[in-house]
């Protein structure tokens, strides 16, 4: 998929091992939101390393801040105090140097532009060729199984098709890094069951990292290689599962019924039901 | 189009039937009926045969056809009647065949509503033709002092008559004072949106005065622009520039504000600059307002103007025209400088529409279509 490139010499500061490795590492992240009456602590103290090829889910409930952590390490929102460090640079550097390929909970598609369109986007704003842009837009559509759809508009399609069109445009570029903010949240449950399946071949197919923030237990299971248990007020970590060691990294829907697959999920049910505070 | 799905037509255009007895006109003070008028009769006839043959017509399109004969031959009668010298105007039998008539045109009209294609203009187009057919019955039936209202056709007929003059104004008022007001009203407003929106301080001192400006009568501030800036197209511009420049700047900033949050973290997580994020996103998404602007000021550029005129020009220009003629009495040049001015007005707006739906095809107004 890539061209073979000269070797780039890394950065001065952080040890050669340390970036082929680590992708994100934060530490210590907290950030405070300033309300009116009064402050919002959206995450406490949060520490986490991923992998180069891992799949991460960040589970919790509504307001547990797994979309603000993910928001910051795509510098979408800046914390307070702690340090993010993505592909070895600060998050904003990796964002200018357009590290990662993000995946909003709604499409967030241009109904202006057509479906090939709306892929090559990031492609015009990295200054791409027009014919390059269009292969690649091609390329990456037929990947999520929309070859024949390209001179569609975004709102002819689906709510999952525009799901799976917004995925090919985070993957367009080809980023190291994939973020992924509940994208399958507003689909049914056959047609979640249908992504799910596609994006852990396309995973395995890439070798990207890739972030996920679910609310569904047997969703983040069926992906991840670790599941991030949070708890809300404040955002922090309970728990990291490695799924690894009890389940295959290539899966089918079939595992969902295996002793293992049930395992995981309890043990997930029973971080968050420690998180939960049903009192209120 | 099955011919089961038409409709049950109302009885009403019968109405003409009352007609039969009653007097078409006057002839040298003696009324006059229907047999003393043979070619209206005839026509009356016609129509009658249209109404009794329509329920063996098969489809709409050839009922319509038939009735449209029927209405055809009744708006013939009133002139048939004015060139042998009767006076129409108390005959109730005529008024009451013509009353019938425009009954039968709506059922034409109704069975037209449902056409597609190019067939879908021809209802609309019969409408229009249809008032002008009233109008010039009306105002020639009742002999309306052509001061009031002349009838259309005389209306028509001076266009060719003065089409020097029309043409110079057109020139003067249309290309010389409208194209360049509004470009650059719209141009100005256009460009300081965008600087008010990358300037806060500047959109909020602003849209009050914005509110300020709508509120400027036209009459009010014409004759001091013409002190400004003299006679000539450029005082009809300056007027036309402060009417259309608030509403271009007040729908442009609306419109830059309609970018969603989520398409907007999208260009920042491309990294995509200001420039890129105004190109790429937010001018699409403000591309309705945009029109809507335009649209607004291609009318108010032409009322601008014409007002304008009134208050010192060169000797030439639509308001100037229609001031003078008024005075004159020349009512068809004043009615004819009208239609030129309601013609571009309307190919001006109709034009910014037809351009609207070809670049924002994509907005939900449009999508069904």
């Amino acid at each position: 998929m890539q061209a073979p490139l000269p070797p780039v010499p890394p950065p001065q500061t952080v040890p050669p091992a340390a970036i082929a490795r680590t992708i994100v590492d934060a530490r210590n992240v907290t950030l405070t939101y300033q309300t009116a009456d009064k402050p919002v602590y959206a995450l406490s103290d949060v520490s986490l390393k991923i992998n180069k090829g891992d799949f991460i889910s960040l589970i919790g409930p509504s307001g547990c801040g797994k979309t603000t952590l993910m928001r910051t390490i795509a510098d979408l929102e800046q914390p307070t105090s702690g340090e993010i460090i993505v592909n070895g640079m600060t998050p904003e550097a990796a964002r200018l140097k357009r590290a990662y390929g993000y995946v909003f909970q709604a499409p967030a598609l241009y109904p202006w532009r057509s479906v090939e369109r709306n892929v090559t986007l990031p492609l015009e704003i990295m200054g791409m060729p027009a014919a390059e842009r269009q292969q690649r837009a091609r390329d990456h559509l037929e990947m999520v199984g929309l070859a024949g759809f390209e001179k569609k508009f975004p709102w002819q399609l689906s709510g999952g098709m525009q799901q799976r069109v917004s995925i090919a445009r985070a993957l367009a570029f080809e980023p190291d890094l994939l973020l992924m903010d509940e994208p399958f949240g507003a689909l049914d449950e056959i047609t979640r069951d249908h992504l799910n399946l596609q994006l852990t071949r396309l995973w395995l197919q890439t070798q990207k990292t890739c972030i996920f923030v679910t609310h569904s237990i047997a969703e983040a299971v069926f992906l991840s290689t670790r599941i991030v248990v949070m708890s809300p007020r404040p955002g922090k970590i309970l728990d990291v599962i490695d799924c690894e060691q009890h389940l295959p990294r290539e899966r089918t829907l079939d595992i969902r019924e295996t002793p293992e697959f049930a395992h995981i999920a309890q043990r997930v049910r029973e971080g968050l039901m420690e998180g939960h505070s049903y009192d209120d | 189009m099955s011919k089961t799905t038409r409709s049950e037509m109302a009885p009403w255009p019968l109405v003409m039937l009352i007609a039969a007895p009653l007097p078409l006109g006057l002839l040298d003070g003696a009324a006059i009926y229907w047999p003393q008028a043979p070619a209206v009769a005839l026509c009356y006839a016609v129509s009658l045969l249209c109404l009794l043959l329509r329920g063996l017509t098969r489809t709409p399109r050839t009922e319509a056809a038939l009735l449209f004969l029927g209405v055809a031959s009744a708006c013939l009668s009133p002139f048939l009647l004015l060139a042998d010298g009767v006076d129409p105007s108390s005959g109730a039998g005529t008024w009451m065949y013509l009353f019938g008539a425009s009954l039968l045109l709506w059922r034409v009209l109704a069975l037209l509503a449902e056409e597609t294609g190019l067939l879908r203009w021809l209802g609309p187009t019969l409408f229009g033709l249809g008032l002008l057919m009233g109008w010039e019955i009306i105002t020639r039936g009742f002999a309306v002092p052509s001061v009031l209202l002349p009838p259309p056709s005389s209306i028509l007929a001076a266009i060719p008559t003065h089409g020097g003059e029309l043409w110079d104004d057109f020139c003067q008022t249309v290309l010389k004072s409208v194209v360049r007001g509004y470009l650059i009203g719209c141009g100005a407003g256009f460009v300081v949106a965008v600087l008010a929106d990358r300037l806060p301080f500047l959109a909020r001192g602003l849209l009050p005065l914005g509110n300020l400006a709508s509120a400027i009568p036209v009459v009010g501030i014409a004759p001091v622009m013409v002190m400004w800036f003299g006679f000539d197209w450029q005082s009809k511009a300056a007027v036309i520039v402060i009417m259309t420049f608030f509403p271009m700047l007040i729908n442009t900033l609306a419109g830059l504000a309609t970018a969603e949050k989520i398409q907007l973290d999208l260009m920042r997580s491309y990294g995509a600059g200001y420039g890129k994020t105004l190109w790429l996103l937010r001018l699409p998404c403000a591309l309705p307002f945009l029109f809507n602007g335009l649209k607004i000021n291609s009318t108010l550029a032409l009322i601008g103007a014409i007002v304008a005129e009134f208050f010192g020009t060169p000797v030439v220009g639509m308001g100037f025209r229609i001031s003078t003629e008024v005075a004159r009495m020349n009512l068809d040049v004043v009615w004819a400088t009208i239609t030129v001015a309601a013609v571009t007005g309307s190919a001006l707006y109709g034009g910014l529409a037809l351009a609207e739906r070809r670049l924002t095809a994509w907005h939900p107004s449009f999508r069904k279509r």
